[in-house]
């Protein structure tokens, strides 16, 4: 039964279709017809498809978006239909995205909801100069959401999320910015922990990203260590100091031994040699002394010590000395303290001229700052030539050379991938492991959370950063892209590079063995710890600058940080002053264009009412230590013994053109504003804060 | 019957390809329940667009008496764009909850909650007001740490003594929003450009219009705008769950 209903459906079915058949096509007329309709509905579907696609659709939203604001008018006149393209064909920059961000120029759209329609946040780059995927990534020419926004097997770069993307300002900048305060601690975090030592990172204007982390020579370590502090470093540096930039690598027990026992196998004793502990009990007995010149010679400007509250106290330009006892020998520390160039002529560290009393008061000071629980622990037995052989070959295999000075090993080349395009580093390239989501941010940010992850064999060691850290640290090589480095040179703004100036001659020498440089900068080059010195000699006053050479006063009462007393001989100081007054001068003026003869009671008067009332000078200077607190600049109580008139005169009326980067606002000062007020400063001739003490 | 299964197989087969994630929150389960729910620490935060803010956000479920409950469960929600980790967890011997906050990709303020049930399974909530800054207000608050801080800001630490006390007339920090809110941005920007004397202020405040540059100025009024504390109107938009 079923089998005949089933035909005659069919045989129903056939008669239906032929008579639809020769309805359409039955003759030529009616054939022709219908395949011109068939013809005109294939022709339509582009159309539609235009006509229905996502686009559209955002633009209608928007124009039924901007009808109903009070503003309509403005905004339906600044509205363009249709695809629009921001096309940069030297940067091949072809930018869609304006096709559907509608609302990116628009002032009044700056706190609608819809991110669609936003205007976009303050930059300092016009859009239609800069186009949109040079900082945001996402593939520029894409007309859907999808296709624009994310990444597919075609298209590697999507969007860059908003915490990365100082990467953008980064391709071009490479210079310390006010904006990207991430995208400067990144490259200040590579530089500090020494990545480049192993990872090569050229920048796009030819220079490097140099490591500044200054790790130690073991040529001669068996002089300042022992193998048992070297065995507990090497497992965990972060457990000596917290403040240890050395990664972590991981070693198991045995490994640890075998290096420590050939790290010190291959040192070689000073020469020449480090003198026996000079036996000077009543001054080693003294801790008071050894705190209070500990004090006098600012050690913590550079070094910081763990307080009992767990706070570290002092700078990070030298490593931390919470334990330094634990580490180094005795002996050692007293000839680093008399003269750290015996032991190492490449440090940071100033030549102190202590006498013999204070090299063993400080050198015991320090001596008693002792972590002992960092290596009660380790017992090791005297190593064995085949331990030694085996802590070589670690040795080489974890390319510890790279930073580090060993006897007998070459720092190796190119010991890690090189990463001066690793921000368009194409992901197939790259191997995920689970848990690290598709994209190259989150690649890299995982790689410097935890190398290890991605294979225990892999020699990349641990470092020891904060979430935030790791984020700066990416932001700064998502910067380091193909767009970077090919793009045309006049987009680049090259990063500033320290000058190779150096003090010249006799107060040259000096000025190296005091490590000037450390702290100061000069002509473009050393520290910024301190003032510039370039042009102390127009600065200031012979007599001064002597003074305070022998023997340093606060000038800037909040600084922690400050000029140590060196305790120099007056040979030296007078070198020193000679040479500063003489070569260190400003060519814009005389230093002795101003004498203070020609500066008037009467301008002093007025000069007085000035500083106090219409410049209110002290709301960060103190000219009278009983009346005045400003805390921000320096004392000015000195003035008149301190600085040369002119320099005063022309610092009032542009500090910056005199130091750049000062904090002193410029006043607009007129001439004789800025005369009468040099003449105030300078009948100022406290001798120092002690005064109101 | 066998059409029912037809189709029952046809709609398995259909819709097996598809999976659905799910974005809530497997539900804890809760040993204890409080009364209510406060903010220990980590509100009024000044963070970045999409970075973790610097402080862990703290919450604690108390019972009537007002003694932390553990083992509640507490779940944090935030607009889209504000992830937590954890977003829900049970709160620990002290009755607390930690989680680390990263803001999402607007600069503004961004309303979160924290949320537990008290024991006959009525909600508790409390609001949490956290702020992103952008680029502009970024480069404002560089700014502000270089130039205006140790005048404007109270606290002092041992890197940075604020000047505060020292000044006769004392200036204003920015996140004072029921002052600073009442002056324009022109006025604003006219303080800081030409000192308080322009405006009959305080002379203690000098004029910083020769040393930074106009698009430095705007950038710290944005700044202001942004950290004032009641919110500035104009201080960009104000993210909270629909």
């Amino acid at each position: 039964m079923v089998v005949g209903f089933a035909l005659e459906g069919y045989l129903l079915m056939k008669d239906k279709l032929s008579s639809i058949w020769r309805f359409f096509f039955g003759d030529s007329a009616r054939a022709f017809g219908s395949a011109s309709i068939i013809l005109l509905l294939l022709l339509a579907i582009a159309p539609a498809k235009n006509h229905f696609s996502q686009w559209r659709h955002y633009q209608k939203r928007y124009l039924h978006f901007i009808r109903g604001r009070a503003d309509a008018v403005t905004l339906e006149r600044h509205f363009q239909g249709g695809i629009q393209q921001i096309w940069i064909p030297e940067q091949q920059i072809t930018d869609r995205c304006t096709t559907c961000h509608l609302g990116l120029k628009e002032a009044s759209l700056a706190d609608v909801s819809s991110v669609a329609f936003r205007k976009h946040p303050v930059i300092p780059h016009s859009l239609t100069e800069f186009g949109c995927t040079t900082c945001h990534r996402g593939q520029g020419a894409a007309t859907t959401l999808q296709e624009a926004h994310s990444a597919s097997e075609q298209w590697e770069q999507p969007l860059l999320p908003a915490k990365y993307i100082e990467a953008g300002c980064g391709q071009c900048h490479l210079e310390n910015q006010t904006g990207t305060p991430f995208l400067n601690q990144g490259r200040q975090l590579i530089s500090a922990y020494g990545c480049t030592h192993c990872h090569t990172i050229k920048q796009p204007d030819g220079t490097y990203i140099l490591p500044d982390d200054d790790p130690p020579s073991l040529k001669h370590i068996a002089d300042k260590t022992t193998r048992e502090w070297v065995y507990a470093w090497i497992k965990d540096p972060q457990a000596y100091a917290t403040t240890a930039t050395m990664p972590n690598y991981h070693f198991n027990d045995d490994d640890a031994r075998d290096i420590s026992a050939f790290v010190l196998a291959q040192s070689a004793p000073l020469e020449p040699p480090i003198q026996p502990v000079k036996a000077d009990a009543n001054a080693a007995a003294d801790p008071a002394a050894g705190t209070t010149l500990y004090g006098q010679s600012f050690c913590a400007s550079c070094h910081a010590t763990q307080n009992a509250a767990g706070m570290m106290v002092g700078g990070n330009v030298g490593p931390e000395l919470t334990g330094i006892g634990t580490k180094a020998k005795p002996e050692w520390l007293q000839d680093w303290v008399a003269n750290p160039n015996h032991y190492d002529p490449g440090t940071m560290m100033p030549h102190y001229r202590f006498d013999a009393k204070q090299v063993t008061t400080l050198a015991g000071f320090l001596e008693s700052k002792t972590e002992p629980d960092f290596v009660a622990n380790v017992h090791l037995d005297p190593a064995t030539p085949a331990q030694i052989e085996h802590g070589k070959r670690l040795v080489v295999e974890n390319g510890c050379a790279s930073c580090h000075q060993i006897n007998g090993i070459k720092k190796p080349e190119n010991f890690a991938p090189e990463l001066s395009r690793i921000g368009s580093k194409p992901l197939n390239q790259l191997i995920f492991v689970e848990g690290v989501e598709h994209t190259l941010p989150d690649y890299i940010g995982a790689k410097v959370r935890n190398p290890r992850a991605f294979g225990p064999s892999l020699k990349m060691p641990q470092f020891k950063f904060t979430p935030q850290q790791i984020d700066a640290v990416t932001t700064a090589l998502l910067a380091l892209t193909d767009r970077a480095q090919t793009q045309p040179p006049n987009m680049r703004i090259a990063s500033v590079q320290q000058t190779k100036y150096e003090p010249a001659g006799a107060a040259g020498q000096l000025m190296r063995d005091l490590r000037c440089l450390t702290c100061h900068r000069i002509d473009g080059h050393g520290g910024d710890m301190a003032p510039d010195l370039t042009w102390e000699g127009t600065a200031v006053q012979r007599e001064w600058l002597t003074q305070f050479l022998k023997n340093p006063e606060t000038l800037r009462p909040a600084l922690i940080r400050r000029m140590p007393k060196f305790n120099l001989p007056d040979s030296e100081i007078n070198t020193l002053t000679d040479y500063m007054m003489t070569v260190y001068q400003t060519p814009e003026f005389d230093r002795d264009s101003l004498p203070v003869s020609q500066l008037t009671p009467a301008q002093v008067e007025q000069g007085r009412q000035l500083f106090y009332s219409k410049f209110a000078c002290q709301s960060c200077h103190i000219a009278d230590y009983k009346t005045d607190k400003g805390y921000i600049g320096p004392a000015l109580a000195g003035t008149g013994k301190r600085f040369n008139a002119a320099w005063v005169y022309h610092w009032l009326k542009d500090p910056q053109a005199l130091r750049p980067g000062t904090i002193e606002p410029n006043q607009h000062m007129t001439d004789d504003e800025a005369r009468s007020l040099t003449a105030f400063l300078m009948s100022l001739k406290s001798t120092g804060s002690k005064e109101a003490m | 019957m066998k059409n029912t299964l037809i189709a029952l197989c046809a709609f398995m087969l259909l819709t097996a390809g598809c999976s659905h994630k799910n974005k809530q929150p497997a539900p804890l389960q809760a040993t204890a329940t409080g009364a209510a729910i406060v903010e220990s620490s980590g509100g009024k935060q000044i963070g970045y667009i999409g970075m973790p803010l610097d402080q862990t956000v703290v919450v604690q479920v108390n019972d009537a008496s007002g003694s932390g409950v553990a083992g509640a469960a507490v779940y944090f929600r935030g607009p889209s764009g504000v992830s937590f980790a954890p977003a829900a967890a049970l709160t620990d011997s002290s009755g607390q909850v930690t989680t680390t906050v990263a803001l999402g990709q607007q600069a503004g303020r961004y309303k979160l909650t924290a949320s537990t049930r008290d024991g006959s399974g009525k909600k508790a909530e409390v609001r949490i007001d956290e702020i992103a800054l952008g680029y502009q207000q970024t480069v404002g608050a560089q700014l502000n740490g270089q130039y205006c801080v140790r005048c404007h800001d109270p606290e002092s630490t041992p890197q940075r003594v604020s000047n505060m006390d020292n000044l006769a007339v004392k200036p204003h920090p920015f996140t004072e929003g029921d002052i600073l809110n009442k002056i324009s941005d022109a006025d604003l920007v006219a303080i800081i450009s030409h000192g308080g004397a322009a405006l009959n202020k305080s002379p203690l405040m000098p004029p910083w219009g020769y040393t930074l540059s106009k698009s430095d100025i705007a950038a710290l009024v944005a700044y202001i705008r942004a950290v004032a504390d009641p919110p500035h109107e104009a201080g960009g938009l104000v993210y909270a769950q629909k």
